[in-house]
């Protein structure tokens, strides 16, 4: 599955509209709202070319670019959770009608999703979520539906976001499996094109109808030098030496209350990130009385009543709510599913309204605890 | 109610594991000031194990996880017994004999009956913790044989409050059973024990080395009653204790109820005590 | 020389393992005791003179409220001892303690028991070792019974 290529930007066009053609549903990067999201997009014009993102903790713009870059961003809000895990979905509904009472499912979407511009972290996260939705002991059938069949078209990164930190999670920058095809794209004096990479059959179907060139030594140089250099330029660090037990070998570490003084529990964090998966569960009846209907939507284990059991919340406390985050994410996470739940993508720091950086947190709890280790 | 026609009963797993079957109530008792059973006829049988769950809807309202509390070895009757502490419990608790209630399970991990053969089993049960065990009880009674001694020690609030009191009494009519009642307080009336049921522990006999203790309740009481078996000798991994969450898919996949690493849903509700007890020490967790 | 009483004393498993010297002691503050069904063994506010250990039978520990009668709040069975107050000053009783069945008892006399520990403090201490983690576990049982776990949440 090397059969490596050179895409214009006329064979990228063509490259999405193949895709629609074949009746995949199209969702990749564009701008709107001032933001960089996911959605739908008609072809590759509602790329946004010549843009890019500026981000730390706390603080998200876009800004122009000099050059008319596809990609050349980091990541933004959404993340392809958004339509693999529906922020909202009916579930079933059970209505009385003149024959008696049926119970009804909505029919899963028909259309396959190819997904445009999935950067390595997020193949990652897709991964994990893969791990957590289909290999328990009750897959979710609505994860399945929309997972199975979906295309992946994998951009390796040139920018580095600002929290980013996929070099210390060994999520990135550059796409190593997972997907269908994968672009580099590279922009330099009087060229614009991108090295592309069939990753599975369909993907090099799809790519031997569309006019391609072959990739030659020189720019398959270019394009692991860009991904070099967008390593060498992460915005975070973590280090995850020994990270599972160094957590839960401090749950009353000072740090947590610390954090506790900042953390607004807003769950923006959960929202943003792509491997969060926690849900909760809506029953209704109509007014007329005639149905009841489920419906299940993402929650946050930072709401106060996540953990609600008669008589209160196990977790009431902000602090703990941090915590019980943070060390699912980087620590029990691996008990659960044998992985990290994080993917260093930095969304969680960005989006944070106080800017609460995860890996300051985390070299914050280690270095307290080298301090006290010296007798 | 407004439903009139079941819909399309699913044996087995349901399209959507988050479906429930709809049956009827077949008959409601009540067991205290705020306890219910209710019973539902299962034409086919309803196979469990004791220490399982299922996810039961009130139809409109919600669900809430509620422990089986009926008889393995009659699978044609499906018990439930119900406590009305919230909007959920609350709506189940009215339900009566011919109202339409969902089910989606059995759920979970049981309780070691089989592993406890050949040993002595002490069974601690309080307040409404009764309900879960009851099948496991059942069991026990059932097979009698395969058991070394059986030790049943019930802790309730007062005498008004003692769960199943006429089921208690009939077991404590077996001869080769230990059984015994305390209550946290009492009238001058009660000529029965009164004092928390970790206390009876010490009294109890069993072998240590040879005992698997099956324990529910509220989790303080577990937490004290798992104390004392130490005391007593017995490996913390013979102890099992059943928890409880915050639940609402009950198939692992909604995170509510997560204790540390673990999901009580699908790793719980019954854990043997040496896999959690670091964990119930924390708060918060 | 109270005899019987040593040998009495010598049997119950609460002191076991004390030398002859210090059974001794202990029995000379020491009779038997005898309380049909339903009589008090001592009233809540009478001085705290003689404390029991109970041989055979039960006792409920009891306290009187207006309107609600008398409430149980422990029984104490063979092996136990009933009565703790004769520890500190003022010496009183705290609550009631009524035999539920015929009880049979070792009575102590308080104000012998803790003229020995005062003359003897080797006495004393082992005495104390004796006594105080039965107060400990009473305070254990007492906090979970105010815990009133099975009680409804509010």
């Amino acid at each position: 599955m090397t059969a490596t290529v050179l895409l214009s930007l006329d064979g990228l066009a063509a490259m999405i509209a193949a895709l629609r053609d074949q009746g995949y549903r199209v969702v990749g990067p564009r701008l709107r709202d001032a933001a960089i999201v996911y959605d739908d997009i008609d072809g590759a014009a509602d790329l946004p070319a010549g843009w890019t993102d500026v981000q730390d903790g706390g603080t998200y713009r876009v800004q122009r670019r000099a050059d008319d870059a596809r990609f050349g961003y980091a990541v933004g809000p959404h993340s392809w959770k958004k339509f693999l895990h529906p922020a909202q979905l009916r579930l079933w509904r059970a209505e009385r009608g003149e024959n008696g009472t049926t119970v009804t499912h909505d029919r899963e979407p028909d259309q396959q999703f190819a997904f445009i511009g999935v950067r390595s972290c997020d193949l990652h996260a897709i991964a994990i979520q893969d791990k957590v939705f289909l290999e328990g002991p009750y897959p979710d059938p609505h994860y399945a539906a929309r997972r199975d069949g979906a295309f992946i078209v994998a951009v390796n990164c040139a920018v580095a976001g600002g929290t980013c930190f996929c070099v210390s999670m060994e999520t990135g920058p550059k796409a190593k499996s997972g997907f269908d095809i994968a672009l580099t794209e590279i922009l330099r004096d009087g060229e614009h094109v991108f090295l592309t990479e069939a990753g599975s059959e369909r993907g090099a179907a799809i790519l031997a109808g569309i006019a391609t060139t072959a990739a030659d030594d020189e720019h398959v140089a270019v394009a692991d030098a860009i991904v070099a250099d967008t390593a060498a330029h992460m915005g975070r660090r973590m280090n995850t030496d020994g990270i599972h037990d160094l957590l839960l070998a401090n749950l009353e570490h000072p740090r947590w209350e610390e954090v506790a003084g900042r953390c607004l529990t807003c769950g923006n964090c959960t929202m943003v990130c792509p491997t969060c998966f926690c849900t909760s569960v809506e029953d209704t009846s109509d007014l007329a009385g005639g149905g009841v209907e489920r419906s299940r939507r993402w929650d946050s284990c930072f709401t106060q009543d996540f953990s609600y059991v008669h008589g209160g919340s196990v977790r009431a406390s902000p602090q703990s709510r941090y915590r019980q985050w943070m060390t699912h994410k980087l620590a029990t996470w691996y008990d659960q599913f044998d992985t990290s739940g994080c993917v260093g993508c930095g969304r969680c720091i960005t989006w944070c309204p106080v800017g609460i950086d995860i890996t300051e947190e985390v070299a914050a709890i280690r270095a307290e605890t080298a301090v006290a280790a010296i007798p | 109610m407004y439903m009139e026609r079941l819909a399309e009963p699913v044996p087995g797993a349901a399209i959507d594991p988050m479906q429930p079957r709809f049956e009827r109530v077949s008959r409601v008792q009540r067991e205290g000031a705020d306890i219910w059973t209710i019973e539902i006829d299962m034409a086919d049988g309803f196979d469990f194990l004791p220490g399982q769950f299922n996810m039961l809807y009130a139809p409109g309202v919600g669900e809430a996880a509620i422990s089986i509390s009926g008889d393995p070895a009659a699978p044609g009757r499906l018990v439930h017994t119900i406590r009305s502490v919230g909007m959920v419990s609350a709506a189940l608790c009215r339900l009566e004999a011919g109202d339409l209630v969902g089910i989606r399970g059995p759920y979970g991990h049981g309780w070691p009956v089989d592993q406890a053969a050949g040993k002595d089993v002490v069974v601690i049960a309080g307040g409404l913790g009764l309900a879960p065990l009851r099948p496991a009880i059942y069991r026990l009674l059932a097979e009698r044989a395969r058991f070394g001694r059986v030790v049943l020690l019930c802790g309730m609030r007062s005498p008004e409050d003692i769960l199943f009191q006429h089921e208690l009494e009939r077991w404590r009519t077996h001869l080769d059973i230990e059984l015994e009642v305390t209550v946290d307080h009492a009238g001058a009336d009660w000529r029965g024990n009164v004092g928390v049921v970790t206390t009876l522990v010490p009294r109890a006999a069993f072998k240590p080395d040879r005992t698997i203790a099956l324990l529910c309740g509220p989790e303080i009481m577990m937490r004290f009653a798992a104390v004392e078996l130490a005391n007593a000798g017995v490996p913390d991994s013979a102890v099992y204790v059943s928890l409880e969450r915050n639940m609402k898919c009950a198939i692992g996949l909604c995170g509510h109820c997560q204790f540390s690493g673990v999901f009580v849903c699908k790793d719980g509700p019954v854990f043997s005590y040496d896999r959690v007890r670091a964990l119930l020490a924390l708060r918060e967790i | 020389m109270i005899d019987g009483m040593e040998k009495i004393v010598r049997e119950q498993s609460f002191f076991a393992g004390l030398g002859q010297a210090t059974i001794d002691l202990v029995a000379g503050c020491t009779r038997n005791t005898h309380f049909a069904a339903g009589t008090m063994l001592f009233r809540e506010g009478d001085p705290a003179d003689e404390f029991f250990l109970v041989r055979h039978g039960r006792v409920a520990l009891e306290m009187s409220a207006p309107g609600r009668g008398a409430i149980t709040f422990e029984t104490v069975s063979a092996g136990g001892i009933v009565g703790l107050s004769w520890l500190i000053p003022p010496y009183r009783w705290s609550f009631d303690a009524r035999a539920v069945d015929e009880v049979r008892a070792i009575g102590i006399d308080a104000r012998c028991l803790r003229r020995k520990c005062e003359a003897d403090h080797d006495f004393g201490y082992t005495m104390m070792m004796r006594f105080v983690p039965v107060l400990v576990d009473r305070l254990q049982a007492s906090r979970l019974q105010v815990l009133d776990v099975y009680g409804t949440p509010r």
